[in-house]
């Protein structure tokens, strides 16, 4: 036990019983190749970070939270008004996780110009779309439980989208709903997907999207490895510990620094509370990361030819997601190739798509 | 005091971990109390109409946000005190047929005055003031 030698007595004791040797083994290994876009590499870091800060706050939020239609919203209200600290920790949870799915969405899209989809990494890549649709879930399910009026029709809208998808939409929407109209029932539902359902499948697949990310270690993108092997020397690299690590610390700081900045200065808002019985009132949008598909529904007519206007933009949305799901698959041609110009046009066009549309559906 | 840069650097590292650790804990340890809700005392209530209520009879009502336990042992002659066991607060309950109050949990019995008769409640109950005011019973806090 070389490790032992010349350490306090308690630090040796953990060393051994908690097998330290294995992981700083392990860690010592582990490294990072080092470039001019290895800044990309910190976004998945700070998505998990901004992730533990949702379960962290989550859990406290708990601690005061009744989900039945009857209490929600006093006890939100109770929470931000007479709770110390209540306001910033519920201030804290609704921008982190905001700033989980943009963080989310960043990494995504460094994946696919830094090309860190390509074999052997095609099921990292499903895990990770996979992460990022629940994170979706997360918010959607979320959005509803303060019980308000903007909340309570975003709901409604949301849930009215899904009965219309063909064949199984009504029974999908009733299971959302948990009955035919959004109502209290909704409501225990959603509390459910979000703290139980939901996270234990996020638990499952993002230790699956861990181990894989451990496994095959960090890609690097395919120009530095051809300049790598024109130069024929080794791979420029960092260790992963503490020289990386440290770097995503730093990062993990800045995002805190911001998350607290925004919280602080800008506490969630908690609006009105939700009365099934009256008009919706204007301004009803969902969040930010739903205003893409939501402004493309507003501005489909009714009816085109002979589908109607929600089914189409339903299908389009569908057959978007299903491509961009499966871009790992299709981004090389049969000589594996790169399809370069196809790969970085759709990702281009769907960044122009998302900001554009999410902008006009904020802004009109 | 560190005599080196890297001590001063490891040193101020340290102290901001440490700082904004303890900047993380407070708000979250503040949080987890639960905030004292101020409740105005209650010092009278009233019990109910003096028909609701049965001879050698009693009923738990409402005083404040505690029970009180309000007990007719004649046309004119009213009892009421806590519903609040001394010894480990369960609701107590009047027993006809001994004409004592008795608390089920620990086997506590207590006169018709409040006081302790057998059984582990170390204080007799507090005895409110019973008034009938027109056809209305009123109960309210001594002193």
């Amino acid at each position: 036990m070389a490790s032992l030698k010349g350490k306090p007595p308690l630090i040796g004791w953990l060393e051994e019983r908690l097998a330290f040797d294995a992981i700083q083994s392990f860690v010592a290994h582990k490294r990072v190749p080092k470039h001019s876009a290895t800044m990309w590499y910190y976004f998945g870091g700070i998505t998990l970070f901004l992730f533990g800060i949702q379960v962290a706050t989550g859990i406290l939020l708990l601690l005061y939270y009744r989900p039945s239609a009857a209490e929600a919203y006093e006890s939100v209200q109770f929470i931000v008004t007479r709770v110390e600290f209540g306001w910033l920790i519920r201030s804290i949870h609704s921008w982190s996780g905001n700033l989980m799915i943009l963080a989310a969405f960043i990494h995504m899209f460094s994946v696919v110009f830094l090309r860190s989809y390509r074999r052997p990494r095609e099921i990292t890549w499903l895990s990770g779309v996979g992460l990022l649709g629940l994170a979706l879930g997360f918010g959607f399910s979320g959005y509803l439980l303060p019980w308000n009026t903007i909340s309570y029709f975003a709901t409604k809208v949301g849930t009215d989208m899904a009965a219309a998808v063909p064949l199984i939409g009504p029974t999908l929407a009733r299971f959302l709903r948990g009955g035919d109209d959004v109502g209290g029932a909704t409501l225990t539902r959603f509390f459910g997907f979000h703290v139980a359902v939901l996270p234990a499948l996020t638990t499952g697949l993002l230790l699956v999207h861990l181990f894989l990310v451990q496994s095959f270690g960090i890609s690097s993108p395919p120009r530095v490895e051809e300049q790598n092997r024109a130069s024929g020397g080794p791979a420029p690299e960092m260790p992963f510990f503490p020289n990386f690590f440290l770097r995503e610390l730093m990062a993990w700081y800045a995002a805190l620094a911001v998350l607290g900045m925004l919280a602080a200065i800008f506490p969630w808002e908690l609006g009105e509370k939700a009365d099934p019985f009256a008009p919706a009132p204007a301004g009803i949008r969902p969040e930010w990361y739903f205003l893409a598909p939501f402004y493309t529904l507003k501005l489909i007519p009714s009816h085109v030819w002979m589908f109607e206007g929600e089914l189409l933009g339903l299908l389009g949305f569908g057959l978007l997601a299903a491509w961009w799901v499966t871009l790992p698959f299709w981004a090389n041609d049969r000589s594996g190739g790169e399809r370069t110009r196809l790969l970085t046009g759709t990702a281009v066009v769907l960044i122009a798509y998302l900001a554009t549309f999410s902008a006009l559906g904020y802004w009109k | 005091m560190p005599q080196t840069r890297r001590g001063l650097a490891s040193w101020l590292l340290g102290g901001g971990v440490t700082a904004s650790i303890a900047a993380f804990l407070y708000p979250v340890l503040r949080f987890m109390a639960p905030p004292l809700i101020a409740e105005a005392t209650v010092n009278e209530v009233s019990a109910g109409k003096v028909q609701e209520f049965k001879v050698n009879a009693a009923k738990i009502v409402k005083f404040g946000s505690t029970p009180a336990l309000l007990v007719r042992l004649g046309d004119n002659e009213w009892r009421s005190f806590s519903g609040v066991c001394t010894h480990l607060n369960c609701t107590v309950q009047y027993q006809e047929s001994s004409r004592q109050i008795w608390c089920a949990c620990h086997n506590g019995f207590y006169d018709l005055n409040g006081k302790v008769v057998s059984g582990p409640p170390p204080r007799p109950l507090e005895e409110f003031t019973v008034r009938v005011r027109g056809d209305e019973v009123v109960l309210s806090r001594r002193g």
